[in-house]
């Protein structure tokens, strides 16, 4: 079975970020870019299904700009086994990335697609739910846990206040939560054997899809500013100020 | 765009009607006067009616299925789908379940999601939180119809009662014919005196200042106890091994906005 994972380039997840001072956007000239961690766990996914004898090809994508490269070199390095950038750069927002993955996902005939749940940088969640849509098959988000077999992925996600577990017939879409797994660090062998893995680029365009961003961002702004703290002694003083100074209980 | 109509899902467990719909509800009305709920559920009269009593609801769409009895997401898009045109606004509190069927829904429509909007500037402007809350973005929508969740501690709900909204039956047919790719295997939900964590206005919070998983037992633990409240972690994925695996807090975790958290012993949080 052949698998798509789709991995995103992100601000790396312990850097702050600092708003422009006009306002425009969110600083990222000159900082840390890494791969999206819930992507991080699908590629980790997926290489365990591999070993597992499930999957027998791992496909990593990537839609951006040309340094994105280096996060699918990251994925190659985890266990992927080629590596698809779309290279654009142009602002892709989930709706034309699903269709991107789409083109890929019929071109490639792949059985499953994974993906993070969300990216880190613009908190959307939703690539993989429309990906699903598009391609008229189940999806499974927040997945903590999967199964294959038979032709069915039986999947566990985290909702609200629990955990569901649902099956699906392939193929189908899976979005991973924190829980899933914890990523394998990648090994130095691993790294110089991921430089001679194929890594294809093509142009949105190559693909037919229609990539115009719907959303247009009037502004970004910094959240209201946080004041200092104060040490309290013991609970019953926090309780006491909770209740008469900051009047929040 | 002619007439300003928007449709809330709501949520529920066919049993009851879930408290985010009131703050889902109270934000839609911000966007138009005109406001119907959709209950898609399976045996949900209860929830219809309870939709039916809420301030400033116009109509409720109740859709009887089994096809729907478990919110999955395919029958439920579909059937949202099939109302989907005669609205400019489609509106689910971003839980578990918004988040999992709206995209499904604006995929098919050809329109962008605006994900955990925060506050209506006007019926296309919004803003919303990015980077797990440390900017928040005013985000303009071109599209037709504007499909969206709302962040429920961005909106105070509505009262959820008052209203005397009609009740309308619409067939289930467009779920059960997309009901086939995926079927429910169980569910094991927390049972917990203390409020849901998306819904708690509260939240008492701590993490890697504490030091110790033992430590977070003798301080965060009491504290909540003391005062009722649910409470959350502060923990990178690294050192969930450590802490005990409550919850958890952070960047790439569930997100929550609370009204006030209290974070316990730790200078700066760094990215909640």
């Amino acid at each position: 079975m052949k698998i798509l994972v789709a991995v995103k380039r992100v601000v790396d997840y312990n850097v702050k970020v600092r708003v422009k001072s006009d306002n425009s956007g969110v600083d990222i000239a000159n900082v840390k870019m890494s791969m999206n961690p819930f992507d991080e766990i699908a590629v980790e996914e997926a290489v365990r299904l591999k070993e597992a004898g499930i999957v027998t090809e791992i496909i990593v994508v990537s839609a951006g700009p040309t340094q994105c490269q280096e996060t699918l070199r990251t994925a190659l390095a985890i266990g992927a086994d080629r590596a698809i950038l779309v290279e654009s750069d142009a602002d892709l927002q989930p709706l034309a990335v699903a269709k991107i993955l789409k083109a890929l996902t019929d071109k490639e005939q792949a059985q499953m697609v994974i993906l993070g749940k969300q990216a880190i940088d613009d908190d959307s969640n939703q690539t993989g739910q429309m990906l699903a849509a598009l391609l008229d098959i189940p999806q499974a988000t927040f997945a903590s846990k999967v199964v294959i077999a038979d032709g069915k992925a039986t999947v566990t996600r985290e909702v609200d206040g629990g955990l569901e577990t649902i099956a699906l017939t392939l193929p189908a879409v899976i979005t991973t939560d924190l829980r899933l797994n914890e990523p394998r660090y990648v090994t130095l062998p691993n790294i110089m054997k991921a430089k001679k893995k194929t890594l294809e680029i093509v142009k949105p365009e190559e693909l037919g899809v229609d990539i115009n961003p719907r959303l247009k961002t009037l502004k970004v702004e910094e959240p209201p500013k946080r004041t200092a703290g104060v040490m309290v002694a013991d609970v019953a003083a926090l309780v006491e100020k909770l209740k008469n100074e900051a009047k929040v209980i | 765009m002619a007439a300003l109509i928007s449709l809330v899902i709501a949520e529920h467990d066919n049993q009851s009607l879930k408290a985010t719909t009131l703050n889902a509800v109270a934000a839609a009305l911000q966007i138009s006067s005109e406001v119907d709920i959709l209950v898609a559920g399976n045996g949900a009269d209860g929830v219809a009616q309870a939709a039916g009593q809420i301030a400033g609801v116009r109509k409720v769409i109740q859709v009887d299925s089994p096809a729907l009895a478990d919110q999955l997401a395919e029958p439920l898009a579909a059937q949202i789908l099939s109302i989907a045109k005669n609205y400019s606004h489609i509106l689910a509190p971003a839980t578990a379940n918004g988040k999992n069927v709206l995209p499904r829904v604006a995929a098919k429509l050809d329109v962008a999601q605006l994900s955990d909007i925060t506050r209506v500037v006007s019926p296309d402007t919004f803003e919303r939180p990015i980077y797990a809350g440390n900017a928040i973005a005013t985000v303009q929508s071109a599209d037709s119809i504007k499909v969206i969740t709302v962040r429920t501690t961005g909106f105070d709900p509505v009262a959820a009662t008052g209203g005397s909204a009609t009740i309308e039956k619409q067939s289930g047919d467009a779920a059960a014919s997309n009901a086939s790719s995926s079927s429910f295997v169980g569910r094991e939900l927390t049972k917990s005196d203390r409020p849901e964590l998306t819904a708690a206005k509260i939240i008492v919070s701590g993490g890697r200042g504490l030091g110790s998983g033992e430590k977070y037992q003798e301080v965060v633990v009491p504290l909540a106890d003391a005062l009722g409240l649910p409470w959350a972690h502060h923990v990178q994925p690294s050192m969930q091994a450590t802490y005990p695996m409550i919850t958890k807090w952070g960047k790439p975790a569930r997100l929550w906005l609370p009204n006030c958290m209290s974070p316990l012993a730790s200078p700066e949080p760094s990215n909640t």
